[in-house]
């Protein structure tokens, strides 16, 4: 089925375990990652019910730092990092001049004046790239790729507070979501986040890697009574979708613009001036031609990536994510389609490989989690 | 370790066929079903049809893949084990006996190119 690819694949600090523990080994973004442990169904599962384990150390840490870090992020990130307290994170875009995604990350204030951002592993050297030379009118802030210094475990799920507490000083409960503060896991020093990418409440942890294996260890071992188990790709692709996250690469990209991708919340618009603001602008007053939803496929199968949408015969959007979700039981996705065809309940066709097959349009997310 | 029936055939696209007289059901192996992980659709073909060795006679979808079918012999369509449509799972849970189709087989000397047990195993190993 799948072949290995020539360019040797990156490794995060936990691949000797994800082996040693059976995991199914894919590559992923140039990463030799785990796709799933017991099954991608039964750790979706897991996650919404108890929790998952995820080793996300494949993503990319870009720090900013200097007397003028905040310009510097202000420049760069379409969201408003003044607004963000030291100890607070917010999810953004990286955006080209056209306002579209070169990429999506999470921003966080870890001093007043140095800045971590997290950005997708297989964009890490583009993103760099980027960010080192458009900083550079903001004065006086450095850019550093500090991806290789940090390993990132995410623990997810309703029991991730009860099974992460013994192991740490940090008292999570008073911690709010997207806020993280400094302390150690296991004896090892950690900056714990109450974020993640499943739309279930969790931490994401970051580590040195050479002690990642530890942390892992003490987690598992912590969350047994619970019987938290360790989860892959697989499951974080099924669970984000659930919970209508965007998938760079896949729902949003260089060809579309935050406002398309329905993500106007993440803009500054009160900023003075960022990548991508003008013509932001300009398409928040003309409005959007075509836009993300959400559908339900309402016939039998899977309406992948890729696969074409059509309202009364004619070609008019196309999928850009699509599972069978494990939690709900049915099949769902991301779609642009054109404005007109974007109202919740809209019914369009989507071509599954020859077959049209009926869906809905329905309003995001899919799941939301009880408070 | 799986275990792969003796008196079984089995193609290199992972498909094995258990013959009985000039009829073979169809089935795809324990190493594909744990490849593609948690089966949710099969589509399978009308009764009657008529395949061709090595053609796509439906496909296979699990959570994360879709895979094509293919026909390890020439044949006719004679039985759809509709128990698919309800339950795709059972694919995943019993492999060897989940079959999917019986053919007719048009012509029996195709069979006698398909691999053994043992040779399949070193297949996949």
């Amino acid at each position: 089925m799948e072949q290995a690819t020539e360019a040797p694949l990156k490794k995060t600090p936990l691949n000797a375990r994800h082996r040693a523990s059976g995991a199914r080994m894919v590559a992923f973004g140039g990463w030799d990652m785990p796709v799933e442990y017991s099954g991608i169904v039964a750790e979706h599962l897991a996650v919404r019910t108890r929790a998952g384990l995820f080793d996300v150390s494949h993503m990319g840490q870009i720090e900013i730092a200097g007397k003028d870090a905040v310009a510097a992020v202000q420049r760069i990130s379409s969201n408003d990092a003044s607004k963000l307290a030291v100890g607070q994170a917010q999810y953004s875009g990286l955006l080209t001049g056209q306002g579209t995604f070169i990429d999506d990350l999470l921003v966080y204030r870890l001093a007043p004046a140095h800045f971590l951002l997290v950005v997708n592993a297989s964009h890490i050297p583009k993103d760099y790239a980027w960010i080192a030379e458009q900083i550079k009118p903001a004065g006086d802030a450095v850019a550093v790729d500090a991806s290789s210094r940090y390993a990132l475990l995410a623990l997810q799920g309703p029991a991730a507070l009860d099974v992460l507490q013994p192991l740490t000083g940090v008292e999570l409960a008073g911690m709010k979501y997207y806020w993280f503060a400094n302390g150690e896991v296991a004896s090892v020093r950690a900056t714990i986040s109450r974020t993640g990418y499943t739309g279930e409440d969790g931490f994401e942890i970051f580590v040195p890697p050479q002690s990642a294996d530890r942390v892992w260890q003490a987690i598992l071992e912590s969350g047994k009574a619970a019987d938290v188990i360790p989860a892959g790709l697989g499951a974080r692709d099924t669970l984000r979708l659930e919970a209508a996250m965007r998938l760079h690469g896949n729902d949003i990209d260089e060809t579309t613009t935050v406002l398309e991708a329905d993500l106007s919340w993440i803009v500054g618009w009160k900023k003075d001036d960022f990548i991508g603001a003008a013509a932001l602008r300009e398409q928040k007053a003309n409005g959007v031609t075509r836009k993300i939803v959400g559908f339900e496929v309402l016939d039998r199968g899977i309406a992948r990536q890729g696969y074409d949408a059509y309202v009364g015969g004619a070609k008019v959007g196309v999928v850009t994510s699509g599972t069978q979700t494990p939690f709900l039981k049915k099949a769902i996705g991301m779609a642009y389609l054109p404005a007109e065809h974007t109202a919740a309940g809209t019914e369009f066709d989507v071509d599954i490989r020859g077959r049209r097959t009926r869906a809905r349009v329905v309003p995001m997310p899919f799941y939301k989690r009880p408070k | 370790m799986a275990s792969y029936p003796a008196g079984y055939k089995y193609t290199k696209d992972h498909e094995w066929l258990e013959l009985s007289g000039d009829r073979g059901k169809v089935g795809i192996t324990d190493y594909a079903q744990q490849q593609l992980g948690d089966v949710v659709y099969v589509e399978l073909p009308e009764l009657g049809a008529k395949l061709k060795q090595g053609q796509s006679f439906g496909t296979i979808e699990s959570v994360k893949a879709v895979s094509e079918l293919y026909a390890p012999v020439s044949g006719e369509v004679v039985e759809v084990n509709a128990a698919l449509k309800d339950k795709p799972e059972i694919v995943n849970a019993d492999p060897h006996g989940s079959w999917m189709i019986v053919v007719k087989l048009t012509n029996a000397g195709e069979s006698d190119g398909l691999l053994d047990a043992s040779r399949y195993q070193d297949l996949v190993k």
